[in-house]
């Protein structure tokens, strides 16, 4: 409890530290909104490592160089070789690399939320004035920006590569705006899943695995019972068997609402309009759905 | 201005009642709510900050009413839960500027305010350490200055000197006096044990079962609850040294019971003491032991008026 500082030193008198005692503070108290921005970026930074230590920003940062890398070799290809069109759809290059995203996701969602409830942070959160909706909110946003940033830069290196090789500008910026929107989409729906899945438990790891395996066992099960259809000629149902796996469904979506190909075995993607807005749907619940899960989660672990 | 008002305040569980009816007023300075586990303490904290709603009744904080007014009131009120709350990973500094700005300072304002609260607690160089290292009573520290960080004019203390050694439970007793002595901040802080919280409180509400026991100031609560232990010996003259002694008391106008061979003498006052010496002076008996007897809140359970025992 000493508060008084070394005083022993009287003799200079120039360098001696006063003690000042408690002051009040007066300033301004910024209201919810900057709380939750304030919370939104800490988060966002922290998915990439920033302000924590350095351990923690390896991983992030390597896969998000892996993410850029084919990127840049596309970009060298195509302007060397003089191609006529990129050898990738901007839309279909996160599904190229979806493990690559999956694992970013599985590392850092649980990095995101599972700290918080490990430790018992989060009745700290909640002793102050924001809401637990701000707090969702925030982890949500971050998350899916985090996953935006991961998923869109590369989609920048491969639009400024296709610019320096003199494609048509007015096709790539309408692949590179498509792309976009899918990137957007894909961030959204991969983060709830994500962060439900990580805040379910507050053990890190267990987190990390549940990602990875829902992510990996979905995609495995849907592409492999894609191909059972196929081979038995069944293409109708190959269309719909998407809705079964994130990554599916954002190919369905986009292969629907924004004329991507599709990724999906013989490139049959929803069959119809009908499909196609259940696949739009489908993709919107499931965010609508992940935050609503978050909330009730949150609400049990109020103060302990 | 008071600054907790409760007014037949309930909370029901589908199994249990948390707080019945429960009426009090909390005046500025440091109020020890005693009650054993499970008697309501954390159910009351939870209202308090408009986080929980109540079943019936209405309470207040600073003037707020925690039905509508949470976000105002956690803006001005600190809390400091029991159970750990700290990631290990990162330095104290770097938690609480981060608590700070949770509680809507400005980042320049965030870095000085964790600085000076810091030092307030006594946490100078270890600051910029991982909190993972730090002792229990340095953890505590750490906990109490995220509660103060943002200048409120209340905090909430929750145990704060639990799982601390008698030399780490003295030093936490004498800071949260400072919260209100030279911070002027309110204090209510929460114990099971009595005895630390008549060293601290100017005032000390006691509950049980979710309903007020006692209220009163800690010197009302001292007098009537604080004893003296005796023990003394046998001699020729007095075979039974105890029940001599028990006599001698008695004659000299204290109230004793005794408890095997020990005797416990209500304090009234200082020459309580005095009397005790004399008395056993005077009959010549060996004094083994003479000390002031803490009270734990199951004693003054124990001596609570009858009526309230049915519930």
């Amino acid at each position: 409890m000493s508060s008084e500082p070394a005083l022993r030193d009287g003799s200079r008198d120039d360098s001696r530290i006063h003690d000042i005692g408690y002051r009040h503070y007066d300033g301004e108290r910024l209201g919810r909104a900057s709380i939750r921005r304030a919370l939104f970026s800490q988060s966002l930074r922290g998915a990439y490592g920033l302000g924590r230590s350095g351990r923690s920003k390896v991983l992030p940062m390597i896969l998000f160089a892996v993410m850029c890398l084919p990127a840049a070799i596309i970009d060298a290809v195509t302007v060397y070789v003089h191609l006529t069109k990129l050898p990738v759809e901007y839309t279909r290059y996160a599904i190229y690399l979806q493990a690559v995203i999956g694992l970013y996701l599985a590392a850092q969602a649980p990095q995101s939320v599972s700290r918080d409830l490990r430790f018992k942070t989060v009745p700290l959160y909640f002793s102050r004035p924001m809401e637990r909706v701000d707090y969702v909110l925030a982890k949500f946003g971050a998350m899916a920006a985090a996953l935006f940033v991961l998923t869109a830069t590369p989609l920048v290196v491969l639009y400024v590569g296709a610019l320096l090789a003199k494609l048509s500008f007015g096709t790539q910026t309408a692949g590179f705006g498509k792309g976009l929107l899918a990137a957007a989409l894909l961030s959204l729906v991969l983060a709830g899943i994500g962060l439900v899945l990580a805040a379910a438990t507050p053990r890190r790891g267990f987190g990390v695995a549940a990602v990875i395996a829902v992510l990996t066992i979905s995609y495995a099960a849907v592409s492999s019972v894609e191909a059972i259809a196929y081979s038995r000629g069944n293409t109708g149902a190959i269309g719909w068997l998407g809705l079964f796996s994130p990554i599916t469904l954002i190919d369905g979506v986009q292969s629907w609402w924004l004329g991507a190909h599709s990724a999906a075995v013989g490139g049959y993607g929803p069959p119809g309009v009908v499909a196609g807005i259940v696949y739009l749907l489908v993709a919107l619940g499931l965010i609508g759905g992940s935050f609503a899960l978050l909330m009730r989660r949150y609400r049990k672990v109020g103060l302990g | 201005m008071t600054v907790i008002v409760t007014e037949g305040l309930t909370k029901r569980y589908p199994r249990v009642t948390a707080l019945d009816r429960l009426t009090m007023r909390i005046e500025p300075g440091v109020t020890g709510l005693v009650g054993a586990n499970g008697a309501g303490k954390s159910t009351l904290i939870k209202i308090l900050l408009g986080l929980a709603p109540a079943t019936e009744g209405a309470a207040a904080v600073l003037g707020l009413d925690v039905a509508t007014e949470g976000p105002r009131i956690r803006a001005d009120v600190g809390y400091m839960p029991e159970h750990d709350c700290l990631p290990p990973d990162v330095s104290a500094t770097e938690f609480v500027v981060h608590m700070a700005r949770m509680s809507g300072l400005a980042p320049t304002a965030a870095r000085e305010r964790t600085a000076d609260t810091l030092r307030h607690v006594g946490l100078y160089e270890e600051r910029y350490r991982a909190i993972g290292g730090y002792s229990t009573g340095m953890k505590q520290r750490v906990k109490l200055a995220q509660a103060l960080v943002h200048d409120p004019r209340l905090v909430l203390l929750d145990e704060p000197t639990n799982g601390l050694d008698p030399v780490g439970r003295d030093e936490m007793l004498g800071l949260i006096r400072r919260v209100h002595a030279d911070f002027g901040i309110s204090v209510l802080v929460t114990s099971h044990l009595l005895g630390e919280l008549e060293r601290t409180s100017d005032h000390i509400v006691v509950i049980d079962g979710g309903s007020l026991l006692r209220s009163s100031s800690t010197r009302d609560f001292t007098q009537a609850t604080a004893s003296l232990a005796v023990e003394v010996t046998d001699t020729d003259r007095h075979p039974d040294g105890t029940r001599a002694a028990l006599t001698a008391f008695a004659e000299a106008g204290l109230t004793t019971r005794a408890d095997g061979r020990l005797l416990l003498v209500d304090i009234r006052d200082e020459d309580t003491y005095d009397t005790v010496r004399d008395a056993v002076a005077e009959l010549g008996v060996g004094l083994v032991r003479m000390e002031q007897r803490r009270h734990r809140i199951a004693e003054v359970f124990d001596n609570r008026p009858t009526g309230h025992d049915e519930k």
